[in-house]
């Protein structure tokens, strides 16, 4: 016994040694990841509570990961989808002011719906940490806008940090939280759809502990009453110095020295990648500073503007940094980058943008064939919402053209040939709202088509405004049991649909379930025709499974052999 | 060791299973990669592509750099054009003969096979008519993996031990209905390249 009261400490380094050794053998194996997925696998290593998200392109796969760990589950992190992005980071702030470490993350547009919480986080401050993941996407593969959410970090007076690459984002979640706590802030992640969507081999470090969770010191400073608002706001403007200097020390921000001074090149995020793929050497001629940490690192930039001549920049998404040097008047050194032509203005960079900004020659391939016909995407063959379209279309021939306001999902592909049915497709929720406007214009009816996910988003609160107004408007909410344009995640609205509508104060005679299905056309026209008519608020629900999601619940019940890899 | 490679197809063709099975040979080999992959709208039956990156040295850029793409890889034959600039003056181009008609402009398919031949390196099949062949349609795109292992500079083993790994949970029969698609579009690379 008392051998082993002496020799406690030894065998506790032992034992400890033994489990190290296994944790560094095992993190010697690198995991494939995509950059979402680096995230996510970060997050849990990083001690994560829970994530909160709704689905969103270049976004999804971050809480997807997250869903599908064995890890996670037995670390029981919560991970269930949120109805909205607004919903989503208000949660995750409550688990922060419950003193665990939580993540919100959204699509770049989703930080427009959660931009009140967010804005305010930045005065309410955090306790765990907090970290609110944005993914942007230059050149608009899935989006309808290329926003830059490094405005929005900046208009929050946050940190922001913009991974270079895989290994980066899984280390810059840790890195994330702990500042968060350090300085009682939450910080943006912001990364691009090409990073989100590509996959390297991510090295792990040693998982964490969750936090035991508590109380903050302050417990008024989350009541943002003007009085408590105005003493948080200040405390988040002192903190900005902070901020600086820790952008100046971060291993994530790098000055790379450069014999050649006629040009300094400033590259942020993934733009760093672009510039060394031209240098196959990795030897670039002039200086360069790295930007993976904001605010700006502003001596470092000081240093590379006094020493060259001109300077280059590198950003994927809107010109911030190169906004900033340039200032109003544009009377300093040169600035080179989206503003004066040298990058084009939109879009995302490649290596051969950045090869021409450098001056550099590119080989080039052959010309596409002449012949070679654009695909674009359309919707599933057997898909609901092309029944239903059918039948709209039909019903709608009585009427003068430009009356349909639709929303976002892939029922938003019912805009293209050969259907071309509707007319708008905004944000998510608009389609309700903007037929009441157009509606009070005098354009009776008007028509909102919406999917069942985005009912559930934004367009409850849009239907409420409807009953109230009494609109002549009828609103179809394609209920296809799934949010299919994200890849068929668990919809908000399963199985509620007709209780919402009710409740909100739809009338029950004007509330119709409908079959979108070829053989039920004629009565699918009819009880369309009739709502139009009816000069209130009137719902119908089409209501089929997408097929998409049906196969894949069929083929894992049958187990069906002929599956593909 | 450097291959820089495109994957060409429509959404749902299986493009993004040849890149998990050639980029975990890759990992296994010891080699650095990277893999830019589309999801999202364009997986509508629209058109997809991948690029995917393997190097004995770290890589830096997610997207190839136009004119330097080593092999176009194409599960159908209009997608693999499209993808045309990209390729490098002695690249190869390796794509499926069928094609996957659901757009109502498709072109002519002969003028988009002479187009394919005249190209001095390329190699083009009928994957569909050999996986059905062989008993499953679905596994075209793993005829098309065969077809371009010979040009990746990986051991076989790593390649067939990947399918395995990949495929593991969903029985024997499937590992090989795939092994053998994978064979049989080695075998013809091998004979016409
Ligand atoms: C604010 C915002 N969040 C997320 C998205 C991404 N998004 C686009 S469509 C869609 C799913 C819509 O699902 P649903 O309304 O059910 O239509 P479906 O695709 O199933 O037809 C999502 C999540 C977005 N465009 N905007
Ligand atoms: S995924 Fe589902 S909802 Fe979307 S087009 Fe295909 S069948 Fe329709």
């Amino acid at each position: 016994m008392e051998w082993f009261a002496k020799n406690i400490e030894k065998l506790i380094s032992f034992v400890n040694y033994i489990r190290n050794f296994n944790q560094n053998k095992f993190m010697e194996h690198k995991l494939l990841l995509l950059g979402d997925e680096a995230i996510a696998q970060g997050a849990i290593d990083a001690g994560l509570s829970g994530i909160y998200a709704y689905p969103g392109t270049p976004s999804t796969e971050i809480t997807e990961y997250v869903q599908r760990s064995k890890e996670a589950h037995e670390k029981n992190i919560s991970s269930e989808w949120s109805a909205n992005e607004k919903t989503a980071m208000e949660t995750a702030l409550g688990m922060s002011y419950a003193g665990k470490r939580a993540m919100a993350c959204m699509k770049h547009v989703g930080l427009n719906v959660a931009a009140d919480p967010f804005i305010n986080s930045a005065i309410t401050g955090a306790h765990g940490g907090l970290i609110v993941v944005s993914a942007d996407d230059p050149s608009m593969h899935s989006s309808q806008n290329e926003q830059d959410s490094r405005f929005y970090g900046k208009f929050a007076m946050i940190p922001i940090l913009e991974p270079s690459n895989q290994q980066e984002a899984y280390d810059m979640v840790n890195y994330g939280f702990n500042f968060s706590e350090k300085m009682k802030i939450p910080v943006l992640l912001r990364i691009t759809t090409r990073l989100a969507h590509s996959r390297a081999g991510v090295k792990r470090n040693i998982s964490k502990e969750q936090n035991k969770g508590g109380l903050h010191d302050n417990l008024k400073q989350f009541i943002l009453l003007p009085a408590i608002a105005r003493k948080q706001y200040k405390d988040l403007l002192n903190k900005q110095s902070e901020f600086e200097k820790a952008s100046e020390e971060s291993s994530f921000n790098k000055y790379i020295a450069g014999e050649d001074k006629k040009l300094g090149i400033i590259a942020c995020g993934i733009a760093n990648n672009y510039l060394m793929e031209n240098y196959p050497d990795r030897k670039v001629p002039y200086p360069v500073l790295k930007i993976c940490q904001y605010p700006v690192p502003k001596k470092i930039i000081e240093k590379i503007y006094d020493e060259c001549d001109e300077i280059l920049v590198l950003e994927d998404g809107y010109p911030l940094v190169e906004e900033l040097l340039k200032g109003l008047l544009g009377k300093g050194k040169k600035i080179k980058g989206r503003l004066d032509g040298t990058i084009p203005r939109d879009g995302e960079l490649n290596p051969n943008i950045v090869a021409t900004a450098l001056g550099k020659d590119f080989t080039k391939g052959k010309e596409i064939p002449e012949f070679i016909a654009g695909r674009p995407p359309s919707l599933c063959r057997g898909c609901s919402h092309n029944d239903t379209f059918l039948a709209l279309n039909e019903a709608m021939s009585d009427y003068s053209k430009g009356r349909v306001f639709s929303d976002i999902g892939c029922y938003t592909l019912s805009a293209l040939k050969p259907l071309e049915s509707i007319n708008s497709c905004v944000d998510m929720g608009a389609s309700i709202t903007m037929a009441i406007g157009a509606a009070d214009a005098g354009m009776i009816p008007a028509v909102a088509t919406i999917g069942d996910s985005t009912f559930t988003h934004s367009g409850i609160t849009g239907l409420l405004d409807a009953v109230n107004n009494k609109s002549p408007i009828t609103i179809l909410i394609l209920d296809n049991l799934t949010t299919a344009m994200t890849g068929g995640q668990k919809s908000s609205a399963f199985g509620k649909i007709e209780d919402i509508c009710l409740g909100v104060g739809v009338e029950k005679e004007h509330i119709h379930i409908i079959k979108p299905l070829i053989k039920y056309h004629e009565g699918n026209v009819k009880i369309i025709k009739e709502e139009l008519a009816y000069k209130g608020v009137s719902v119908i629900i089409p209501r089929r499974e997408c097929v998409q999601t049906l196969n894949k619940r069929m083929r894992a019940k049958h187990k069906i052999k002929t599956v593909s890899l | 060791m450097k291959k820089d490679i495109i994957l060409a197809g429509v959404g749902g063709q299986g493009i993004l299973s040849i890149a998990a099975i050639i980029g975990t040979a890759a990992i296994n080999a010891g080699l650095f990669l990277k893999q830019a992959e589309v999801h999202g709208m364009s997986q509508r039956g629209g058109d997809v592509q991948s690029h995917l990156r393997l190097s004995s040295e770290e890589i830096a850029s997610d997207l190839i750099p136009g004119g330097l793409t080593d092999l176009i890889v194409s599960v159908e034959p209009m997608e693999s054009l499209r993808y045309l600039p990209m390729l490098s003056p002695d690249g190869w181009l390796i794509t499926n003969t069928e094609p996957f008609v659901n757009i109502p402009n498709y072109p002519d398919i002969n003028k988009v096979i002479s187009e394919i031949e005249a190209f001095p390196r390329h190699i083009a099949l009928n994957a569909e008519q050999i996986a059905k062949d062989l008993g499953s349609v679905r596994s075209a795109n793993i005829v098309m993996l065969g077809a371009c292992s010979p040009f990746l500079d990986l051991d076989y083993y790593l390649l067939e031990n990947a399918i395995r790994n990949i495929l593991q949970n969903k029985g024997e029969e499937l590992v090989k209905i795939n092994i053998d698609a994978f064979k049989a579009g080695l075998k013809f690379a091998e004979e016409n390249k």
